[in-house]
């Protein structure tokens, strides 16, 4: 009972202009809308995949991250003492004291000033984070003032790359290795001898202690017991908890600007559709009315319509989504607001996105294209043939 | 003339289909307003720089600070003025989603560096005495109604624990430009209560505000603050205002290039709807035209015709979208207003908006113009049949 | 002249005290007024009148697309003014053809499309779809043109093109409002002849509105409507 599809096509294909016309527009904004997705998704899984689930992170308590945090020697040798913590395969605990602190490097590209992380590390940082493999040249060797450097950091910035040197606090440190992190926030940091620059950039306290559990199970417990110590002041997080927590306020930010703009833009796409859809009807009526004659029923102009448009949503969606998937190809490198710190991050496509824009290009569609299809539906047979 | 209303009466013939393109176009420029704005807010604080204030920090990075006792030796830098000093306090009101800049200052200097910040003498006079006073910009206070008098805890982030402040002053900016979203106390309070609790971080100080006598002199005075503290334990780096904000700014770069290259989408996803209409409408005045040229009108008045129609259309929706993004910006300075303290809509935003609608009606006119301009007569009077 | 012998078989359109009026404004301008006839199975009837008179009216309210204020119409036994406009809708699929004035071909369909379209209202399946619109086109004699778009054919060709449509769903009557309205005279005598040929080898009941003498001569029966009702002289019939 239904028109067929091929009529709905052609109709399309007769007014290519215009056909093509309120496909970009829609396609821009499924571009749009897709995009920010990408990066609110690429930016959380950065963070996230940056921390291991068995590992836990000590700070301050009431610092946000490590960069405001400051864990005394004494609260750190506490919590070496832990039952707890996990052993490695030499036997020693899994734990490190760690020290980040912030300082100012120059980007190679536009010479524009970045914060990037310096941080200290421990026998034991490395097996705490098995992610993070060497790609070039060595391990710095502890003690000394040498550093490795994430590979981010080494591309992007003067003074990180293999062989380079940094000089700040009155050292010279040199970069004498390049690690790769892949998508981890780790990237973006260099990586020192955590007693070497303590003294450097005279700092009392570590900023952080990481340790894997022995028990995964058994963080709460753990939390409560070190939260109520009277001896220590700090908080508790897994470090997967953490690294997501830091990039909340991004997230957040990235979502609601990019989703209140999408709104807007999809507006201006959906009038476009409707504009569209008003014509065609307007144009066909005679059509319309001589369908309505030969028997079709009123629903089935109605959906020859509504497909008409949902078809330049889908098509629209399509192309903006192809679209978007090139920018996968793009590294983004920004200071994350709650951090403070340079944070390199890229765009990332997934089959959740991809449905999400589909379905969002599809209701543009169908609300540009709803109240014509309603107007062509209605007609009344003579009236239709009268003006046609 | 006749031409103008011909065309003005042509382009509300179809009165939804215009109506729905005027909606559109002033949907864009409402986006596009609101957008350039936002830039001018990220930049806000470069626009209120002044040329007489340089900013001293650690030349390692803003985390770390300087010794206290920089404090005399930056005072006799010839050209100097005034030297204020203050902490980065980031203390939070309640809970996280409050945010707004707080400070720890010393109160006379650096009111004195802030002019433009505008307070009575007696509130200015109840500030210096009370060592737990504090000051805010009208907005801020306005926003959780605090009046002189009022205690207000922060909970301490970089400087644990909770820390209370009795407001004693409300000071409004003397411009528009002026953030009125700041929180400034003492930094006595800071530094004694430091002394006590962690005497390692005591007299310490997150930056110096320099003030200089004449514009000419600041890039002197700033090299030269540089070169006293070059070689030494905590090394400086001296900047203008404007440069110091300016490098926030590149900080956050990517995210402002992004935001530029958003607002220019807008207008492009606009031109596509409102060439549609115009390539639509052309299209169906076709036999019209024809109809036009036999009668001796000539190719020029066609042009000026179509032209005028598109332009008709996307300046209303021009000006409709102006009016909109009045009350929109005023949403968002109630809303957001402490992450953006400056949210207003400069004369420049509106001369682009302006500019997109002229740019757009035009550029939407030109295939219909180009079709309509090259029609047959004859061919055009068949089609009205 | 004057009555010619009614077949004894029920009219296939019964007329009884229609009326129909439209709004204009505020005030609504009678068109049809207590209008009363039958016309036969089998008949081809030309409905004349001067602009105004209802005839188009007239021939909308027959063939389902329009509605009366009072009165019934039956058509093929069925009155169709009680039914509801989906069951019109369905009615109207198979059991009246149409051919317009300016031919109501769909401009995206070809040929072919264009007569197959009605079939889609049916069951049928795709072959026997094809089965039916070749046979339609060799009817019209347009088997050679079958893939061509209306825009590519002649006026004649269209109008062809349109009454192979409103033939190909067997239907009991024919409605066509001013059929050669629109065709020069060769084409319009191609038209009026497989009209003839429609009525006489296959019985097809035609009912047609023209202001052409030419067509109006070709029908068996003439009726004249003049403000809303058949005149005094209604009932005349060429010789």
């Amino acid at each position: 009972m239904a028109l067929p599809l091929g009529y709905t096509l052609r109709n399309l294909w007769t007014r290519r202009l215009t056909t093509a016309l309120t496909i970009s527009g829609m396609a821009l904004v499924v571009f749009v809308f897709a995009a920010i997705l990408m990066l609110a998704e690429g930016l959380q899984t950065t963070l996230v995949e940056t921390g291991v689930f068995d590992n836990v992170v000590a700070i301050r308590k009431g610092s946000v991250s490590e960069v405001q945090s400051g864990v005394p020697r004494d609260q750190a040798a506490i919590l070496e003492t832990e039952r707890e913590i996990a052993l490695g395969p030499d036997g020693r605990p899994l734990f490190a004291k760690e020290l980040v602190v912030l300082v100012t490097l120059p980007k190679r590209v536009s010479g524009d000033p970045g914060n990037v992380v310096l941080r200290g590390i421990g026998p034991s940082s490395l097996p705490l984070r098995p992610q993070v493999k060497l790609m070039a040249g060595r391990l710095p060797r502890p003690g000394s003032l040498e550093m490795m450097a994430g590979s981010g950091i080494a591309k992007r910035f003067q003074g990180g790359g293999l062989n380079e040197s940094l000089c700040c606090g009155m050292r010279n440190w040199r970069i004498v290795g390049v690690f790769d992190a892949g998508n981890r926030g780790y990237s973006s940091e260099i990586w020192g001898d955590a007693d070497q620059l303590m003294a450097a950039f005279r700092r009392p306290a570590y900023s952080s202690a990481i340790f894997r559990l022995r028990n995964p199970g058994a963080f709460e417990s753990i939390r409560e017991r070190l939260e109520g110590d009277p001896r220590l002041t700090v908080e508790v997080k897994r470090e997967t908890k953490y690294y997501a927590d830091q990039s909340e306020m991004m997230a957040k930010f990235l979502r609601i600007v990019g989703l209140t703009l999408t709104l807007v833009f999809s507006l201006g796409a959906m009038i476009g559709a409707m504009i569209t859809m008003y014509a065609a009807v307007a144009n066909r009526t005679g059509e319309i009315g001589t369908l309505r004659a030969l028997g079709f029923q009123r629903r089935s102009i109605l959906l020859a319509f509504l497909m008409e448009s949902l078809l330049l949503g889908l098509l629209g969606g399509l192309v903006g989504l192809f679209l978007a998937s090139f920018l996968q190809l793009i590294t983004v490198s920004t200071m994350n607001f709650q951090t403070f710190s340079e944070l390199a991050f890229s765009f990332s496509l997934t089959p959740q996105i991809v449905t999400a824009s589909l379905l969002f290009a599809l209701t543009m569609g169908f609300v540009g294209g709803v109240l014509p299809a309603l107007r062509a539906a209605r007609m009344q047979i003579v009236d239709a043939l009268r003006t046609g | 003339m006749m031409l103008f209303r011909l065309l003005f009466r042509n382009a509300f013939r179809n009165r939804l289909r215009s109506g729905l393109t005027i909606l559109g176009v002033a949907v864009a420029i409402l986006a596009f307003g609101l957008l350039r704005t936002l830039i001018g807010a990220w930049y806000a604080g470069v626009e209120a720089s002044s040329a007489t204030r340089l900013v001293t920090r650690n030349a390692i990075s803003l985390i770390f600070p300087l010794p206290f006792s920089y404090k005399e030796k930056i005072r006799q830098v010839s050209g100097v003025q005034t030297v204020s000093w203050g902490n980065w306090f980031g203390g939070i009101y309640i809970d996280e989603k409050n945010f707004f800049a707080n400070f720890a200052v010393d109160p006379e200097t650096y009111l004195g560096l802030y002019p433009e910040y505008t307070l009575s003498p007696e509130e200015k006079a109840a500030f210096f005495r009370d060592r737990k006073g504090f000051v805010a910009g009208r907005k801020l206070a306005e926003k959780y109604r605090w009046r002189p008098g009022d205690t207000v805890t922060l909970k301490g982030t970089i400087f644990p624990g909770n820390w209370d402040f009795v407001l004693r002053g409300i000071y409004r900016g003397r411009d528009e430009s002026v953030d009125e979203t700041q929180f400034i106390f003492q930094w006595d309070y800071l530094n004694e209560t430091l002394k006590k609790a962690a005497p390692g971080r005591a007299d310490q100080v997150g930056f110096y505000m320099v003030g200089v006598n004449r514009p000419e002199v600041a890039g002197e005075v700033a090299a030269a603050i540089d070169r006293m503290f070059r070689n030494s334990m905590a090394e400086t780096l001296t900047e203008t205002e404007k440069a110091f904000q300016l490098g926030f700014i590149a900080m956050t770069g990517a995210i402002v290039v992004a935001i530029q290259i958003v607002s220019f989408v807008v207008i492009i996803i606009i031109l596509a709807v409102v060439a549609n209409t115009m390539a639509m409408t052309t299209r169906e005045r076709f036999g019209e035209y024809a109809v036009l040229k036999t009668l001796g009108f000539r190719a020029r008045h066609l042009a000026a015709l179509i032209l005028g129609e598109s332009l008709v259309i996307t300046l209303s929706g021009c000006a409709l979208g102006i009016a909109l993004t009045y009350p929109a910006a005023a949403l968002i300075k109630t809303k957001l207003g402490t992450y953006f303290p400056i949210f207003n809509i400069s004369a420049n935003t509106l001369y682009l908006d302006l500019a997109a609608a002229l740019l757009v009606g035009v550029a939407a006119a030109l295939i219909p113009l180009q079709r309509a301009m090259g029609i047959r007569i004859a061919e055009g009077l068949r089609r009205i049949a | 002249m004057g009555n010619e012998e009614r077949p004894s078989a029920p009219p296939m359109v019964s007329i009884r005290d229609v009326s129909k009026s439209y709004r204009r404004g505020s005030r609504p301008v009678p068109v049809l007024e207590d209008i009363s006839f039958d016309i036969a199975e089998g008949e081809f009837l030309a409905l004349m009148g001067p602009s105004g008179s209802g005839k188009s009216t007239l021939l909308n309210l027959i063939a389902g697309i329009d509605t009366v204020d009072s009165g019934t119409i039956l058509v093929g036994g069925l009155d169709i003014s009680a039914l509801e406009e989906a069951e019109l809708a369905r009615w109207r699929a198979t059991h009246v053809g149409f051919i317009f004035q300016f031919y109501n071909l769909i401009p995206v369909l070809t040929a072919y499309e264009n007569i197959e379209l009605p079939l889609y209202l049916t069951s049928l399946s795709r072959k026997e779809r094809q089965e039916h619109v070749e046979m339609a086109l060799r009817v019209v004699n347009l088997s050679d043109r079958s893939d061509h778009y209306p825009r590519q054919l002649s006026g004649g060709e269209q109008q062809r093109v349109a009454i192979a449509r409103a033939v190909i769903t067997d239907p009991v009557v024919l409605v066509a409002d001013e059929p050669t309205g629109d065709l020069d005279r060769h084409s319009a005598e191609e038209i009026l002849n497989l009209m003839e040929r429609l009525n006489e080898e296959s019985g097809k009941t035609i009912i047609m509105v023209t202001h052409d003498p030419r067509a109006a001569e070709r029908a068996g029966i003439i009726l004249h409507l003049e403000k809303g009702t058949l005149t005094n002289d209604a009932l005349s019939s060429p010789l």
